[in-house]
């Protein structure tokens, strides 16, 4: 096995014509752990990772892999393995595809039997792979990643189209090669995709970075508040005006900007006001990073 | 990585799916059933050359083979006269479905330099081009000296001379192989390659050579269009027949093959600089 290597990015920016997809990108993704690269779609996320692998110029600033752009690796799938979209040609089997590759990077031919039993694919081996599922594409996509038993990885999304068993599988692998020392770099547009599975999340939206820390950093950056209802909404409003307590309107009731529920029952209580539902608003995280990326409001 | 590895890797890609066998089985039926048909007509008009004349413009109507033609070059080209596409088809492919089933990726992710990559199909295709040459040869060489043999006339085998225009042939047919490469990058779409092949083939080049032919200084002119070149290196074809009493020059054969690989080269070249060295999306 090869050994992880950090990723630096660094003042990244990268235009399509008048369109600015990545503006002054700085992180670094550090080895023995994985790492989610969070932001809605169209945030940044596959160009910056495009442009990290060398399929894409940047118009400024650098992504490298300890300080050696992708181009000019020696070795790059047996120090880098990267997956973007699972495309493959179709009328090719997978282990045809893998022998492909393995052949280009000069990698033992030994590895493909070795990758494909290691993704769980080994019984399709010989088939075509335009007959395969979403799910066993994602796994071939991998495969591909594993040839050269790199010490990075670079995933885009890996995840989406996997069945949960498939889910669960993932999770468990990525974690797995992260405490074998390896960099672990998984891009996803939901965090609760990752959440089960990275240390370190590093969030983007429009281009620019907006959050870059540990996955509990985050949650701590999410302020607990209190959602309470009643049937009787405008005397509940008139309570907690009454209080000086700050709320929005949401789908379950009023969200509070309150952590204790305590004191907005209290309101209610000296307000006179009957309650259908009082409680603490739990899923911290996921608005956390929603408010973080601006996306709060479409759900 | 270096560019044996490159190499192994585009060959396993020809190998790996089925375009090459099935454009080789086309191109071995398509030439075969060609050379044997005309072979069996042009056979009988020269064995009963009154007959023929008859058939074909009444009394006083000319020979339909002129007298001392030799058949069996004619014949054997066509092997290249109308097989070229194949390779052609087969090197542009190469290059439009990397494009179109997005595996551009895997590939410059396994081999980050570009250029060697373009090469290696270039010279992959060479080589492959030469086994569709083989193929179309025995094709024109199986069918056309059997029908030959059936009335008689001369096949030409035990001449040097037919060896060495099918060797020639061969080599026509390899550069073709890297016109495809040069066209594929140069076009990328793969849709709008095929389309390209298709209709310059069987409409533009054909046309253009006949028009060239009418006067002595379209005709300089029209002995470099890749088609005559390619004939040119071959040293016959049927184009030399179908346009009698026209001024159609011809290039040596040397100069020919220079004209073909020159194509090759510049279109892969021009291709590499532009189309392949941008950003993969």
């Amino acid at each position: 096995m090869a050994d992880g290597i950090p990723i630096e990015i660094t003042g990244l920016t990268k235009r399509f014509g008048a369109v600015t997809a990545v503006e002054d990108l700085g992180f670094t993704v550090q080895p023995g752990k994985v790492t989610g690269f969070l932001g809605p779609n169209g945030a940044g996320k596959t160009t910056t990772l495009r442009v990290l692998l060398g399929l894409e110029r940047p118009d400024a600033g650098t992504a490298t892999f300890g300080g050696t752009p992708y181009a000019a690796l020696p070795r790059p799938l047996e120090t880098v393995g990267a997956s973007l979209d699972a495309s493959f040609h179709p009328g090719r089997s997978a282990r045809n595809h893998l022998l492909v590759y393995a052949t280009a990077a000069g990698i033992d031919r030994s590895r493909v039997p070795a990758v494909l039993a290691q993704v769980g694919i080994a019984e399709y081996a010989d088939r075509r792979v335009g007959g395969y599922s979403l799910g066993m594409r994602q796994r071939l996509a991998l495969a591909y990643t594993l040839l050269g038993d790199p010490g990075v990885f670079v995933l885009d999304e890996p995840i989406n189209g996997l069945d949960p068993e498939g889910i669960k599988w993932i999770r468990g692998f990525l974690q797995a090669l992260a405490r074998e020392g390896r960099t672990v770099l998984v891009s996803s547009h939901l965090l609760s995709e990752v959440q089960q599975s990275v240390d370190d999340v590093v969030i983007i939206s429009k281009g620019r970075l907006v959050k870059r820390g540990t996955l509990a950093s985050l949650e701590l950056d999410a302020a607990p508040r209190t959602i309470v209802d009643s049937p009787d909404r405008a005397a509940l409003v008139a309570a907690l005006d009454a209080a000086g307590l700050e709320y929005t309107e949401g789908r379950g009731g009023l969200i509070v900007a309150e952590p204790d529920p305590a004191r907005v029952g209290h309101a209610a209580f000296v307000g006179g006001v009957e309650l259908s539902a009082l409680h603490r608003l739990k899923s911290g995280l996921e608005e956390s990073f929603l408010s973080l990326v601006g996306g709060g409001d479409e759900s | 990585m270096n560019g044996w590895n490159a190499i192994g890797a585009e060959f396993r890609k020809v190998f790996t799916t089925r375009m090459w066998w099935l454009l080789a089985i086309i191109l071995f039926a398509y030439v075969g059933v060609t050379a044997g048909g005309l072979g069996a007509f042009l056979g009988w008009a020269t064995a009963n050359p009154e007959a023929a004349a008859e058939a074909s413009g009444g009394p006083g109507g000319g020979a339909v083979v002129p007298p001392g033609t030799e058949l069996a070059p004619l014949i054997y080209s066509f092997a290249s006269s109308i097989g070229y596409v194949f390779p052609v088809l087969l090197g542009a492919l190469a290059v439009t479905s990397e494009y179109r089933h997005k595996t551009l990726t895997p590939t410059f992710l396994a081999a980050p330099h570009r250029q060697v990559v373009l090469w290696s199909k270039f010279a992959t295709q060479i080589v492959i081009g030469a086994g569709l040459g083989v193929v179309a040869f025995a094709a024109s060489v199986g069918a056309g000296a059997a029908a030959l043999a059936g009335f008689g006339l001369d096949t030409g085998l035990d001449s040097s001379d037919t060896w060495a225009l099918i060797g020639r042939g061969v080599l026509a047919l390899a550069l073709w192989g890297g016109i495809g490469v040069g066209l594929g990058v140069l076009v990328v779409n793969q849709v709008a390659a095929i389309v390209i092949v298709i209709v310059f083939a069987q409409f533009i080049e054909p046309i253009l050579r006949i028009v060239a032919s009418l006067s002595e200084v379209t005709a300089a002119i029209g002995k470099f269009l890749p088609g005559a070149a390619s004939d040119a290196l071959v040293g016959a074809s049927f184009y030399t027949m179908a346009t009698p009493g026209g001024t159609a020059q011809s290039l040596e054969w040397w100069q020919g093959g220079l004209v073909l690989l020159g194509i090759a080269v510049v279109a892969t070249v021009i291709g590499g600089a532009t189309t392949w060295r941008r950003d993969v999306t």
